[in-house]
């Protein structure tokens, strides 16, 4: 056994054993530092099957911004009530027998998938150039199948929406509740102050250098989001109204430039979500930088919840 | 001088895992909270920082180089933080007490 080979089977072991804990974690704080940490391990497994962008996103939003998400949950549920009657047996056995039927489906059908797996992979790359990009994954993302992807951007504004939804009427177009204590930490604030103009730089690095090396929309705008909660965490900003002008075209920004660009499509270069020719790589980073933006404005929104506060404040 | 810098990098990175693993031995063993963090923070300090520095002459170019100190420091940044915030909760809860 090699090195490597011992390192992966070590990692494997590892994330395997930190699933386990956060399944089997008695408090919810703790399942969520057990989630995190799988994460970040994830994402060096992902670094270790040579998919460093996967790696980014895992580490960023799988992790990072999913984490946030849950502690930030569970801060607002509160300790949880134990249930009246614990779970019967039969339910425990229906659970545990639909658990092992779906495990046992995806392990069947990993261990059958032919070999050599069937791969798109030589043909994103032969059509690399006519994008202008170097980042195959980029290219996939915003090029091959952009439909999807404006899509999934779509996705993440109806989830703001949905988390906006569930407010009363009464503070409709108010803001959420702030994101930290009304007195915070003074090293928050200090790592605030310093950390968020390095983060954006990071941000916008990584999205730009997405286009010929690992990185892309989502790591930066996974970033920038981080930057931006962060500084509301320490009170440095408050959660703006959800009916401020800026914060809805920020949202929309993204996939609504995507689909513009994808209904010129026709009239440029001759098909629906087709980029002019030669023109491709201008055209992609243009829809991009606003696919950061609503990423980096949404998925705050999400971590700040629904509005609590009268709009007139 | 090839050789040189070999045996540079092999040091200094063997001492910095020595600092991971000593800060790892610490967070183990050690008996309250406020110990543990002190050799957690010895480990991302010293250990990554040594890390870093026998990797230095090892980059391509003079910008992997800086940003391999950039990550150094944003990492010196994370980790006083959290100890520091960590430290205060304690503190905290040692008043409540």
């Amino acid at each position: 056994m090699t090195l490597f080979e011992a390192l992966d089977f070590a990692l494997a072991a590892i994330v395997l054993g930190l699933a386990a804990r956060t399944i089997s974690a008695r408090r919810v704080f703790g399942a969520v530092v057990a989630y995190v940490a799988y994460g970040l391990l994830l994402a060096i497994i992902w670094v270790r099957l040579y998919a460093p962008d996967v790696a980014l996103t895992e580490a960023a939003i799988g992790s990072g911004v999913t984490g946030v998400l849950l502690i930030s949950a569970s801060t607002r549920l509160g300790p949880l009530a134990a249930p009246d009657a614990p779970p019967g047996a039969a339910l425990k056995a229906g659970a545990a027998a639909l658990s092992a039927l779906v495990a046992g489906i995806l392990a069947t059908a990993v261990l059958y998938l032919p070999d050599p797996a069937p791969s798109l992979a030589p043909e994103a790359d032969a059509h690399l150039a006519e994008t202008g990009l170097g980042n195959a994954v980029t290219a996939v993302l915003i090029a091959y199948r952009s439909f999807d992807t404006m899509l999934e951007k779509v996705v993440l504004v109806l989830a703001v929406a949905g988390v906006w939804s569930v407010a009363p009427d009464r503070f409709w177009g108010g803001a959420p509740a702030p994101l930290g204590p009304a007195a915070p930490d003074t090293a928050l604030v200090f790592l605030a102050r310093i950390l968020a103009p390095i983060g954006a730089v990071i941000g916008v690095q990584m999205f730009w250098v997405g286009a010929d090396e690992p990185g892309g929309a989502f790591q930066g705008g996974a970033i920038l989001a981080a930057m931006w909660m962060i500084v509301m965490m320490a009170r440095l900003t408050e959660p703006p109204r959800i009916s401020s002008g800026w914060l809805r075209l920020a949202l929309i920004a993204g996939p609504g430039v995507f689909l513009l660009a994808g209904l010129a499509g026709p009239v440029m270069a001759g098909s629906f979500f087709a980029f002019p020719p030669g023109f491709a790589k201008p055209v992609i980073l243009f829809i991009e930088a606003f696919m950061v933006l609503s990423i980096a404005v949404s998925l705050p929104l999400l971590v700040a919840g629904p509005p609590n506060r009268e709009a007139g404040r | 001088m090839s050789v040189v810098l070999d045996l540079f990098t092999v040091l200094a990175v063997g001492l910095g895992v020595f600092f991971f693993l000593a800060g790892t031995v610490a967070l183990l063993r050690f008996p309250d909270s406020l110990s543990r963090l002190h050799g957690l923070t010895k480990a991302d300090n010293l250990g990554l920082g040594l890390v870093v520095l026998g990797l230095i002459p090892r980059a391509s170019s003079p910008l992997a180089a800086l940003k391999l100190i950039v990550l150094w420091a944003l990492v010196q940044l994370g980790s006083a933080t959290v100890a520091q915030m960590i430290g205060s909760a304690l503190r905290r809860r040692e008043e409540i007490e």
